[in-house]
């Protein structure tokens, strides 16, 4: 009995063929509809913050340095890759590629970092703001992040800079 | 430095100690897709343990929490002294979608070092291995950080006595006034 269920074993396992895929010597194509790496293309981003208000992860964030000047950074150390950025863009700036080999010692290394030339009117030199503050928080794309700080903050009348707006907790661990 | 140290290291076999602190298994499943035979993992000597005082690397799934918090460091500290952590998934390389709530601390960098982030969600198996090999030096990381400028102005043209400031850390001080 025993002898022959080895033999039978032998038998199933020089049968069976090889099923582990070569991976690290062969790369391994994702299918066609894998949501990887998101990448921004600053050419045509019109920096409207569609993306920065519609990220769940809050991972795009806005900052208008000047007038003519807004930055927008993607910072991707929580980013689901849900897609939803890519959805909403207007321009089709920002498409997710398949690319998911972004291991790294350091999280920096995923952050994209657009400057953005920001029109303005032609006579006065300024932008168009909304009358009212209420208008103002309506408007899409009105956020005043805190860049350096990684902070998320919608510009309103509330906001107190220096403030924490949405900072994390202090932990405390004996 | 840390690639020759990690080679020199961890030469040989890798076994790994499977921590979640809190996250949706996702992650989970996918590490224990690494170790199935399609992704066979063993063939880099890689194996998982039980227990943390077996273990060289610490894979880390989900945020740190409040509750686990204590625990994860317990574990940290239980392992023997050379030892690498590897943050496998947005909740534990960025705190995850629910960073911000109350039971969410963070990421798990806010409770135990972290030499290796790998994210995704759930990053692929293969992204698993990936980040394994860039760990023991056998490829390096593919990404960079991108910075991209549409346009080179004298900025700004109106109050330039109002910068504060230079290069591109420079700020607008009447920037609340525009």
């Amino acid at each position: 009995m025993s002898l022959r269920s080895k033999l039978q074993e032998a038998w199933i396992c020089l049968t069976a063929g090889r099923v582990t895929l070569p991976y690290p010597a062969e790369p391994r194509p994702t299918p066609e509809t894998f949501r990887g790496r998101p990448i921004f293309d600053g050419n045509k981003c019109i920096g409207c913050g569609g993306c920065a208000n519609n990220c769940p992860a809050r991972e795009i964030l806005l900052l208008d340095v000047c007038q003519e000047i807004r930055v927008l950074q993607y910072l991707g150390r929580r980013c689901t890759y849900c897609g939803r950025c890519a959805e909403v863009c207007p321009e089709q700036a920002i498409t997710l590629s398949r690319d998911f080999e972004t291991a790294t010692p350091r999280i920096g290394d995923l952050r994209q970092r657009i400057e953005l030339f920001m029109g303005s009117c032609q006579r006065c030199g300024r932008c168009f703001p909304e009358p009212t503050p209420l208008d103002r928080l309506k408007l899409k794309g009105y956020r005043f992040d805190d860049i350096e700080h990684e902070h998320w903050v919608f510009r309103s009348e509330t906001y107190l800079p220096g403030a924490p707006v949405a900072d994390d907790i202090a932990i405390e661990l004996d | 430095m840390l690639k020759n140290l990690c080679q020199k290291l961890f030469g040989r076999s890798l076994w790994v100690y499977h921590a979640n602190s809190g996250g949706c298994n996702g992650c989970d499943i996918e590490v224990l897709n690494v170790l199935t035979p399609y992704y066979d993992a063993e063939r880099f000597g890689i194996k998982l343990v039980a227990s943390p005082r077996h273990a060289d690397v610490m894979l880390c799934q989900g945020p740190a929490m409040r509750s686990t918090a204590k625990a994860l460091r317990r574990a940290y500290e239980a392992m023997p002294a050379p030892k690498l952590v590897f943050a496998i998934g947005s909740c534990a390389c960025g705190g995850g979608v629910w960073f911000d709530t109350y039971t969410v601390l963070g990421p798990v960098e806010r409770i135990i070092p972290v030499d290796f982030y790998i994210p995704g969600c759930p990053p692929r198996p293969e992204a698993i291995i990936y980040g394994v090999a860039v760990a023991l030096g056998l490829v390096d990381p593919k990404v960079a950080p991108v910075q991209v400028r549409q346009l080179e102005l004298p900025f700004p043209r109106y109050h330039p006595e109002d910068l504060q400031g230079e290069g591109p850390l420079v700020i607008y001080r009447k920037a609340q006034k525009v």
